[in-house]
């Protein structure tokens, strides 16, 4: 148990020792008061990210996995390769060092997974109550190859392009639900969340043709298509029947009167292509464990400005709206 | 396999369509009188697919858009007792009383917390002896069978800790009161959920009094196409009935068992509605003989004369008068993040509902 205060340095080295010996890499056991790299070629990608899910162990991962994850893909999402993450601990005074422990090396192993290295981070343990068990902050930096002319750029996106999504929808969210209801057991759906450097990388490049891309999180496909559309001078369309979703996922939804396109996926992404190499995108994406169920699920054009447009699978229209409020609160 | 696949097949959903424009020979307004409808409604675009001879409305299927603004007062001045825990269905955290929500109350560090049942609460309430815990009652009668049981349960394990504020209310007074106010309805689309409690004998008198057709309807496409198509029927050949579309779920005697257990805690009083104003016997409470668990009764709680937000049309909406774009808050001083009227407070509201589901215009 962590306990604020009467460990003193003891504590402090201890969770030294836990951070070195999980995120062991050169950069950071050099254990300066900051990371030393030299510059990139090209352009950097710099992004941050709080995860502060309820419950930090939820099927398919747990709030490590889900802070290494997370940032990568923000990363992954404007074209970069992730390079280094830092992590910030914030811990509850009480909070078992064997939890602590298994999400280090949760955060380790995705690390490794998706070839980067955590360079630099932080710990503080605050008195019980003033955080819920485990907070985790990260920041990336990424690489994007090239200039700036060659990478994906939301102005670029105009009538004829089509949406990809990488797969299923709605897995993270619903997996969290269920954890927090205690129906892990009744209720098989896993996180999704991955690293999706492994899927995506290279795509940009190969076969090219990608004019921007969204990670679905927090709002689901809804939002990040709500908010892409807003005051633009194109609508979009999509097709309900070609939206892949589990049946387990489905079938949760009803049961608790959720849409699965505003619950979020933390290993998905939504793709807008060049109509002429939107197949050969799908192609690829399918080739990868990651990318099994991608597929076109819509398109832009020139109709309902600002609105996205569901065809319904009985062959009915609606307006898709934004999410207002925390359809499920604290899922990442 | 998705359970409700069968209920989603375009074909058969096209057939019911093309079935329906061709029996639409004048116009007809039928009214929905249920949450999950109005929402299943908007999701699956029915209307879209429906002749413009047919207007769909929404009536007052929505518990929290009902529910008075002295009701969330009261629980948030229980909320200021000591050591006292409110647990509320989420819908309600939103909804706006005299002086600001249950959800702004948590956030100034009161303890209220959201349950899926009633049974969350008995549970902190029996792992919490210290701390008494109020549970908001709320829903139609497919909620209320859920109430009476965990107070008989707190009754049986002798849990003193643990007390109700009803809000529960009845929904035939309310489908009688709007066509007694002469709204120009052709037909009910009765609640599945509600009435595989209730069973379909309250529905003959709406049929008998008024002349208006009632058929109980599921929740997927199909079912309510089916429905759709059922009332056209009706009307045309000038024979409303009460028939069950959803019979794979619904009995037509209901669950008596259930009843039983409402009549058992329950007793009947005139309750106000957002809207529709004091309805005779339409609302429970819990019977003397419950008085220990009726926070009502226990705590000392404010009343006052309840009166509707300005400029809100809520009332109308939930009668079917108007619709919510007619409504000079909908979209600008009202939305989903910042709801004045009832109707934009819960996802299964009629004016929320037409927000996330056809957009602003």
């Amino acid at each position: 148990m962590l306990s604020h205060g009467s460990g003193g340095s003891m504590m402090h080295n201890l969770i030294k020792d836990l951070f070195f010996n999980y995120f062991n890499n050169p950069l950071l056991n050099l254990a300066n008061d900051s990371a030393i790299f030299p510059s990139f070629k090209g352009l950097t990608a710099f992004t941050t990210d709080s995860f502060v899910v309820d419950p930090i162990f939820f099927p398919g991962g747990d709030i490590g996995k889900l802070a290494v994850c997370g940032t990568i893909n923000d990363l992954v999402a404007v074209g970069a390769q992730p390079y280094c993450l830092s992590a910030g601990f914030i811990i509850e005074e009480g909070f078992p060092l064997n939890d602590l422990e298994t999400i280090v090396s949760s955060m380790a192993t995705e690390a490794a997974k998706a070839g980067i290295f955590i360079v630099t981070g932080d710990t503080k343990v605050v008195e019980k109550g003033k955080c819920d068990k485990l907070f985790i902050n990260t920041s990336g930096i990424g690489v994007l190859p090239g200039d700036k002319t060659r990478q994906p750029n939301p102005e670029s996106i105009g009538a004829g392009d089509q949406i990809i999504i990488t797969g299923c929808i709605g897995d993270h969210g619903m997996a969290v639900m269920a954890a927090r209801n205690h129906l892990e057991g009744t209720i098989n759906i896993q996180s999704d969340c991955a690293p999706l450097n492994l899927l995506l990388h290279g795509i940009t490049e190969n076969p090219g043709g990608i004019k921007c891309m969204r990670d679905p999180t927090r709002g689901g496909v809804a939002s990040s298509l709500c908010e892409l559309v807003k005051d633009k001078e194109f609508g979009i369309t999509i097709h309900e029947d070609r939206i892949p979703v589990k049946p387990a996922v489905k079938g949760f939804c009803d049961m608790l009167g959720f849409d699965p396109l505003y619950v979020a996926n933390e290993g998905k992404m939504l793709i807008f292509a060049n109509k002429e190499k939107s197949e050969d995108i799908v192609a690829r994406l399918k080739s990868h464990p990651l990318g099994r169920e991608a597929c076109c699920i819509g398109e832009v054009n020139r109709e309902n400005h600002g609105k996205v447009v569901m065809k319904t699978a009985i062959g009915g229209t609606r307006v898709v709206g934004m999410l207002s409020g925390d359809q499920l609160p604290r899922i990442c | 396999m998705y359970p409700f696949e069968q209920y989603h097949s375009k074909a058969l959903c096209q057939a019911l369509v093309d079935q329906i424009h061709l029996m639409a020979d004048r116009p007809l307004r039928f009214m929905e009188v249920c949450g999950g409808h109005t929402m299943a409604v908007r999701k699956y675009g029915i209307p879209s697919l429906l002749p413009d001879s047919i207007m769909l409305l929404s009536g007052p299927g929505c518990p929290v858009c009902v529910t008075s603004s002295l009701f969330i007062d009261q629980a948030i001045h229980l909320a200021a007792y000591d050591r006292m825990t409110i647990c509320t269905f989420g819908d309600l955290l939103r909804v706006q009383g005299t002086n600001g929500s249950l959800e702004k109350a948590k956030t100034e560090g009161k303890d209220i917390r959201v349950v899926l049942s009633g049974l969350d609460a008995l549970e902190i309430a029996r792992q919490q002896p210290e701390k008494k815990i109020v549970l908001l009652g709320i829903g139609f009668e497919t909620t209320a069978p859920t109430t009476a049981a965990t107070i008989l349960t707190a009754r049986k394990e002798k849990i003193s800790n643990f007390f109700v504020l009803s809000a529960h209310k009845l929904m035939p007074p309310a489908m009688e009161a709007i066509i007694s106010e002469g709204i120009p309805i052709n037909g009910y689309i009765c609640p599945g959920h509600v009435t595989t409690i209730t069973g379909i004998a309250m529905y003959k008198k709406i049929v008998e009094n008024f002349g208006i057709g009632c058929v109980v309807s599921g929740f997927e496409p199909l079912d309510l196409l089916q429905t759709i198509l059922m009332l056209v029927r009706q009307v045309k050949a000038n024979q409303p009935k009460v028939e069950i579309q959803y019979s794979r779920a619904v009995k037509p005697e209901g669950n008596p068992k259930a009843m039983a257990i409402i009549e058992e805690v329950f007793e009947t009083v005139d309750e106000w509605w957002r809207g529709l104003g004091i309805l005779k016997a339409s609302g429970l409470k819990p019977r003397d003989s419950f008085q220990d668990f009726d926070a009502s009764e226990v705590f000392s709680l404010p009343v006052y004369e309840i009166s509707e937000p300005e400029a809100c049309i809520c009332g109308d909406i939930l009668k079917g008068l108007k619709k919510p774009q007619d409504c000079m808050l909908y979209g600008k001083n009202c939305t989903p993040d910042n709801p004045v009227g009832a109707c934009m407070v819960s996802s299964e509201g009629s004016c929320q509902t037409h927000y996330n589901y056809a957009g602003i215009n």
